[in-house]
C-alpha cells in the first residue's frame, strides 16, 4: 500500500466505453476511475463486466465502432485521450504493454519465436540486430526457458501452452514497459502451468518495479497474486479493497461472488447462485 | 535396426534436428502429392518444359530463325521431326526455343502480378472502410472486363511486342490475387496476434508486410499455378492476333497464326505449336490442382 503514495503511473477518471450497435448503445464501461502506481492491481468481474474493455481503452485499442470518453486518462504525463498515432505507438509496448489470454492465438504462426520477440525490441530501440538477438536470448532465459537457442528458432506451434505464455511475457517485457496489462493471462492454461507462469510474471514485475493490471475472473487467484482489487460489474466498479481484505468485502455483489466459490472446508451441499440487483448499476459503487 | 535408410530417416517418429523435421514435412507432402497420378503428370510436364528450355542449345540443330527456302513445308520426317514451316524453318527447333519464351512470359507476369495483387488485397482487407471499397471496386472493374479484350486494348495503346504483351497480361491478371489476399487479410486482421503486434506498437506498414503477407502466400501460390494456364493462353492469343511476340520470334501463338493458312494441306505447321500450348497449359492446371489438394488446409482430408 505504500507504493500508492507515489505519483501514480496511470490515472483514469470517469472512463466510458460505448459501442453503437444496430440494437442500440451498449455501455461496455461506464464511469470507471482508478489510479495505478508500481503495484499489482487486480480487476475481477464476470464475463461482460467491462474489465477487458477497460484494458483495451487504456491502450487505445478499442475495436472499431467503439467510443472512449473520460474526464482524464493519463500515463506518465501523456494524455492518452488526445495523443496522436505516433505517440500512442510509442506508449504501446515501451510504456504500457498487454499480455493476452491464449498464446495459441496471440503469437504469429508463421514467424519464429525469436523474430517476434526481436521485433518487439527493435521497434522501441535503435539497436543492431546483434544486440537484439542477445537481448532476446537473455529474455528467454529470464522467463525460464531452458534451451533459449532452440526455442529462438522454433515456431509457436512447436512450443507448449505454458511456454507460449512465457514467450508472450518475454515479448511484452522486452521493451521494458512501466505498466503491464495482463488480460486473463492464465485462463487458457492448466492449473499446474498457471502457477509457473504466474511465478515468472511475479519475478519480472518485482525485479523491474512495474505496475501491473491483472484482469481475471478468478477471485482466489487475484486475491493471492495482487495487492489491490477492483470488483467490476456491468461496466462499473462495485467495490475496491486490498487483497488481504477481500474476504471481508462488504458489497453484496462481491459477497455473492465469494459465495459462489466451492470451498474445501465448507459444508454446503449446493453452491449458491449469484443474485443480481439492478440497483447496483444505478448507484455507482465507489465513485461517490 | 542399425541400418538407417533414407526412408526411415524421413519417416522417423521423432525428428532429431530441425533439418530433419523440414525434410520430413516436405517428404510427407510429396507422398501426399504422389498419390495423385494426374498431378504427377502435371509436374512431369512442367519439369519437362523447364528442362527443354534449359537444354535448348544442345537439343536443337538450328536457332529456329534461319531460312531454308528449298525445304519449305516439308512433312514430318526423321530429319525434321515436326516438319518445316513456310520459310523452311524446322518446327521442332522453333517449338523448343519457343518454350523459353513461354517460360519468360509466365515468370515475368508472376513477378509483376503477385506483388500488385498482394499489396492491393492486403491493404483493402486490413484497412477496411472506404479504402477497402475503393480498392475493391477498382479490382471489380478489372475483373469485369474480358481478359483478352482488355489485354488487346492495352497492347494496342502500348504498342506491339512481347514486353508490352507481358505488361498487358499482368494488368489483367492481378485482380483475382487481390481478391484472395483481401479474403485472407480479412480473417487475419481480427486475430489475436495482430492485436498483440499492435500492443507492441508495430506500425500499420509493419503489420501488413511482416505479419499479414506471409500468411497469404500459400493461397496466392496455389492460385498462381492455377492461373498459369490462363496466362499462357492469353499470351498465345495475343501472339496469334499479331499483338504479342513479333516474327520471326518462335512464339507458339504467333506460329499458329502464321501456319493457319496451311492447315488443310500442311496440317503440321499450325497443329504442332497448338499441341505444345495445350500440353503446357494442361500441365500447369494439373499441377495447380495437385498443389491445392496438398497445401489447402480447408479441403484437407
Amino acid at each position: 500500500m505504500v507504493q500508492t503514495l507515489e505519483t501514480p503511473l496511470l490515472s483514469v477518471e470517469d472512463l466510458h466505453v460505448t459501442y453503437d450497435t444496430p440494437t442500440g448503445l451498449v455501455r461496455a464501461v461506464s464511469g470507471v476511475s482508478f489510479e495505478l502506481g508500481r503495484e499489482k492491481l487486480g480487476i475481477v468481474g464476470e464475463s461482460g463486466s467491462g474489465k477487458s474493455q477497460t484494458g483495451r481503452a487504456i491502450l487505445g485499442l478499442t475495436a472499431a465502432g467503439g467510443e472512449v470518453r473520460a474526464r482524464r486518462m493519463e500515463f506518465e504525463g501523456t494524455d492518452l485521450l488526445t495523443a496522436d498515432q505516433p505517440t500512442m505507438r510509442r506508449v504501446r509496448g515501451a510504456g504500457i504493454s498487454m499480455i493476452m489470454q491464449d498464446p495459441k492465438y496471440s503469437l504469429n504462426p508463421v514467424m519464429t519465436v525469436g523474430a517476434q520477440i526481436e521485433e518487439a525490441f527493435l521497434i522501441h530501440s535503435k539497436s543492431s540486430k546483434r544486440v537484439a538477438h542477445e537481448r532476446t536470448l537473455e529474455m528467454l532465459r529470464a522467463v525460464k526457458i531452458r534451451e533459449p537457442q532452440r526455442v529462438y528458432k522454433a515456431y509457436p506451434h512447436e512450443v507448449s501452452g505454458g511456454m507460449g505464455q512465457r514467450i508472450m511475457i518475454a515479448m511484452m517485457m522486452i521493451p521494458e514497459p512501466n505498466i503491464i496489462i495482463a488480460d486473463e493471462p492464465t485462463s487458457a492454461l492448466d492449473v499446474t502451468v498457471q502457477l509457473q507462469v504466474l511465478a515468472v510474471l511475479d519475478d519480472m514485475i518485482a525485479e523491474r518495479r512495474m505496475g501491473l493490471i491483472f484482469i481475471s475472473h478468478d477471485l482466489n487467484l487475484i486475491a493471492s497474486f495482487c495487492d489491490r482489487i477492483l470488483i467490476m460489474y456491468g461496466g462499473k466498479i462495485m467495490e475496491q479493497c486490498t487483497a488481504d481484505n477481500l474476504h471481508q468485502a462488504q458489497h453484496p455483489y462481491t459477497r455473492g461472488l465469494l459465495n459462489c466459490l466451492p470451498r474445501l472446508d465448507g459444508g454446503q451441499s449446493e453452491l449458491s447462485v449469484l443474485k443480481r440487483d439492478p440497483a447496483w448499476l444505478e448507484t455507482t459503487g465507489m465513485a461517490e | 535396426m542399425t541400418e538407417i535408410t533414407l526412408r526411415s530417416w524421413l519417416l522417423a517418429e521423432i525428428p532429431g534436428s530441425r533439418l530433419q523435421a523440414r525434410c520430413q514435412w516436405a517428404f510427407i507432402n510429396w507422398l501426399a502429392f504422389k498419390r495423385n497420378p494426374v498431378a504427377l503428370i502435371g509436374l512431369l510436364i512442367i519439369l519437362g518444359l523447364v528442362a527443354v528450355a534449359a537444354l535448348a542449345p544442345w537439343i536443337t540443330t538450328s536457332n529456329g530463325l534461319e531460312l531454308h527456302l528449298s525445304e519449305r513445308l516439308q512433312p514430318p520426317s526423321s530429319e525434321h521431326w515436326f516438319g518445316t514451316d513456310e520459310l523452311g524453318r524446322d518446327i521442332y527447333d522453333r517449338i523448343i526455343w519457343g518454350s523459353r519464351i513461354t517460360l519468360y512470359i509466365v515468370a515475368l507476369v508472376s513477378i509483376i502480378v503477385v506483388p500488385i495483387g498482394l499489396v492491393i488485397g492486403i491493404v483493402a482487407g486490413y484497412m477496411g472502410g472506404w479504402v477497402d471499397t475503393c480498392l475493391m471496386r477498382l479490382t471489380d472493374i478489372f475483373l469485369a472486363f474480358p481478359r483478352l479484350i482488355l489485354a488487346m486494348a492495352l497492347v494496342a495503346t502500348l504498342g506491339r511486342g512481347l514486353e508490352n504483351a507481358v505488361l498487358a497480361i499482368a494488368l489483367t491478371t492481378w485482380s483475382p490475387f487481390a481478391r484472395i489476399a483481401r479474403a485472407e487479410a480479412l480473417t487475419i486482421r481480427n486475430s489475436e496476434f495482430i492485436l498483440a503486434a499492435r500492443v507492441q506498437g508495430v506500425s500499420t506498414i509493419g503489420i501488413l508486410f511482416r505479419h499479414v503477407t506471409p500468411l497469404c502466400m500459400s493461397s496466392v501460390t496455389v492460385r498462381l499455378t492455377l492461373d498459369m494456364a490462363g496466362i499462357i493462353l492469353t499470351a498465345a492469343g495475343l501472339g496469334f492476333l499479331g499483338l504479342g511476340a513479333q516474327p520471326p520470334t518462335p512464339e507458339w501463338g504467333a506460329m499458329i497464326s502464321l501456319g493457319r493458312q496451311y492447315l488443310i494441306d500442311q496440317w503440321w505447321v499450325p497443329t504442332v505449336p497448338g499441341i505444345a500450348i495445350l500440353v503446357v497449359s494442361l500441365g500447369f492446371n494439373l499441377l495447380g490442382d495437385g498443389l491445392r489438394d496438398v497445401f489447402d488446409p480447408k479441403s484437407g482430408s
